[in-house]
């Protein structure tokens, strides 16, 4: 039996959250008395794969085609169920990010699978199967059964942590042959805004508020951000007046993250925006009103004009490193 | 060209949920059901490319797994301005068996384009979408944040790491929509609401399907510990605390 991990790379590196998917898959893999086995889809660095044993995957399968080059979930789930199966996977692990949910409900249908998304810890019992997982937005958890024999779980980023645990590895091509007449997907045109960090995998999010009164009033926050290596973000009425692109809107219906922290300045903190950000470790607030929502969810609050707070924040933390 | 959107039937996002430790679902009383935030959104931006002539859709069709209990959300998209709709008269199971569904449904009435929310705002799943084209064997497009006719084709704009691209599929195929998709959902309008009431709500039976998880409790989120304030004349002390005590920075 074996535990699969369908690993992410970025820039040729693996992503954060690929070390928590193995680390994740290590431990499952104790409990079932398996292995774990990784699979890596497009080129990474020299060294790179070698990694994934430090977290405890004794093998590591990689594929490199042009083909899948784009996200073509179609061909990206029918190639992943080759593997499940070749592997005699029991256990297949993705992250549950936009790849991951793209492509892992085509392979629960694939295989006839059962799949529970946006998993935060191991499983509660492997027989059955059961596992807890994120449910109405973050106003409760659920404990799932998944009854299938192969068992697909989404793992909810950085909510699970990395687990050192070193093991023999062995790379090997993946002996799987990708079916191009499933590739449907036809890139017209691509819009990257290179060099930045991921808000998505970011340790560290500095987010922007309504409070913060006007688009030209940003600069203090960033430089906050840049000081602490951080991702920026922003809460919905400021990216619905314009003032920070689309992109960075964290909530309910923006973008769902899990930093390990996150800095809040002059937002409320309406259920809406609470719904995309309460899985992060740490929320500190800076706001001028006490009794702002957001400090029911923070463990650390300023009442205060972040105006003011800012440059002394961004000032200490130059100060600390 | 015909579009399918698929809705669910969800507590108001500003409802506080209620249910007590172990049970298997919430406890409805009172609590005031919404058509999903992002299958709005979705329709919404069906209903524009209906509008639009050039972009070749004929008709929004509404589709909902669900009990009887449901046809007041159902009826609320019929308002905005779906055509038609149909309920599947079932429970909805979980993903697998919904989308089985749902799936029927296209292959039967011919649907060309099937939009799906990012995920329901109950069991942030984010499943049925994608589920729904693979049961067609056809292509998905997840992290949609628009569609626009382009020269008579659909082109969908998706969310990649560190940026967007824009794809073109070949029809019929599945778009799992998210923030971006529509600017505000639309309202439905009094004359919308009037004739929503003469609408159809097709009504069809379930095909056989099965299950593959099943919910067994539910549990109420650990309380947060208290909010420590640190005075807003000594900032750096905010900094102190991330790096020594709560070991973030």
């Amino acid at each position: 039996m074996s535990v699969l991990v369908f690993t992410e790379n970025w820039d040729g590196k693996f992503k954060k959250l690929t070390y928590e998917l193995v680390s994740w898959a290590s431990e499952v893999a104790k409990m079932i008395n398996g292995t774990v086995t990784a699979l890596s889809i497009g080129s990474v660095a020299e060294g790179e794969l070698e990694k994934l044993g430090n977290y405890g995957a004794g093998k590591v399968l990689t594929v490199e085609t042009p083909a899948l080059n784009t996200l073509d979930s179609q061909a990206y789930a029918a190639l992943l169920s080759e593997v499940v199966l070749k592997e005699k996977a029991s256990v297949v692990i993705l992250s549950n990010n936009n790849m991951g949910k793209a492509v892992a409900p085509r392979l629960s249908v694939r295989l006839k699978a059962g799949i529970c998304s946006g998993v935060s810890k191991l499983p509660l019992s492997t027989d059955p199967f059961t596992v807890y997982k994120r449910a109405y937005s973050g106003n409760a958890f659920s404990r799932v059964v998944i009854k299938s024999d192969i068992k697909i779980v989404t793992l909810a980023q950085n909510s699970f942590g990395i687990i050192e645990n070193p093991v023999n590895v062995t790379v090997e091509k993946a002996n799987v042959a990708v079916d191009n007449s499933l590739v449907h997907t036809q890139v017209k045109d691509v819009e990257k805004q290179s060099g930045k960090i991921l808000l998505t995998d970011a340790d560290i999010v500095v987010s922007g508020g309504r409070g913060m009164k006007s688009p030209d009033n940003w600069t203090p926050l960033l430089e906050l951000a840049e000081a602490l290596g951080a991702a920026t973000a922003c809460s919905r009425p400021v990216s619905d007046e314009g003032w920070r692109p689309h992109e960075e809107h964290t909530g309910q219906t923006g973008k769902i993250i899990s930093p390990n922290l996150y800095l809040a300045v002059g937002i409320s903190g309406a259920t809406q925006h609470l719904a995309g950000v309460s899985a992060s470790k740490y929320i500190v607030a800076v706001n001028t009103d006490k009794d702002a929502p957001i400090f029911e969810a923070a463990q650390y609050g300023i009442v205060g004009d972040a105006m003011k707070i800012l440059p002394q924040l961004a000032e200490a933390v130059k100060h600390i490193k | 060209m015909k579009i399918l959107v698929c809705i669910s039937n969800v507590p108001d996002t500003t409802t506080k949920i209620k249910f007590s430790e172990g049970d298997s679902s919430i406890d409805t009383t009172g609590v005031q059901w919404v058509i999903n935030p992002w299958d709005e959104l979705s329709l919404t931006r069906a209903l524009e490319l209906k509008d639009d002539p050039s972009s070749g859709i004929k008709s929004v069709t509404v589709a909902h797994v669900g009990p009887v209990s449901s046809e007041p959300t159902i009826r609320k998209a019929l308002a905005i301005g779906a055509d038609d709709a149909i309920r599947v008269n079932a429970g909805a199971a979980d993903a697998y068996f919904v989308a089985a569904q749902l799936a029927e449904l296209v292959k039967k009435e011919q649907f060309d384009i099937i939009m799906c929310g990012i995920e329901s705002s109950d069991h942030n799943g984010s499943e049925v979408g994608a589920m729904i084209a693979e049961f067609l064997n056809i292509p998905s497009v997840s992290a949609v944040s628009g569609i626009t006719p382009e020269n008579g084709i659909p082109v969908i704009t998706r969310e990649i790491d560190g940026g967007r691209e824009k794809v073109t599929v070949p029809a019929p195929f599945v778009i799992i929509v998210q923030k971006g998709i529509a600017k505000e959902p639309r309202i439905a309008s009094m004359r919308g609401i009037m004739t929503a009431r003469t609408k159809p709500i097709k009504v069809v039976e379930p095909v056989a399907g099965e299950s593959l998880t099943q919910i067994i409790s539910l549990e109420k989120p650990a309380p947060r510990s208290a909010c420590k304030f640190i005075d807003a004349d000594n900032p750096a002390q905010l900094i102190e605390l991330l790096k020594n005590e709560a070991k973030v920075i």
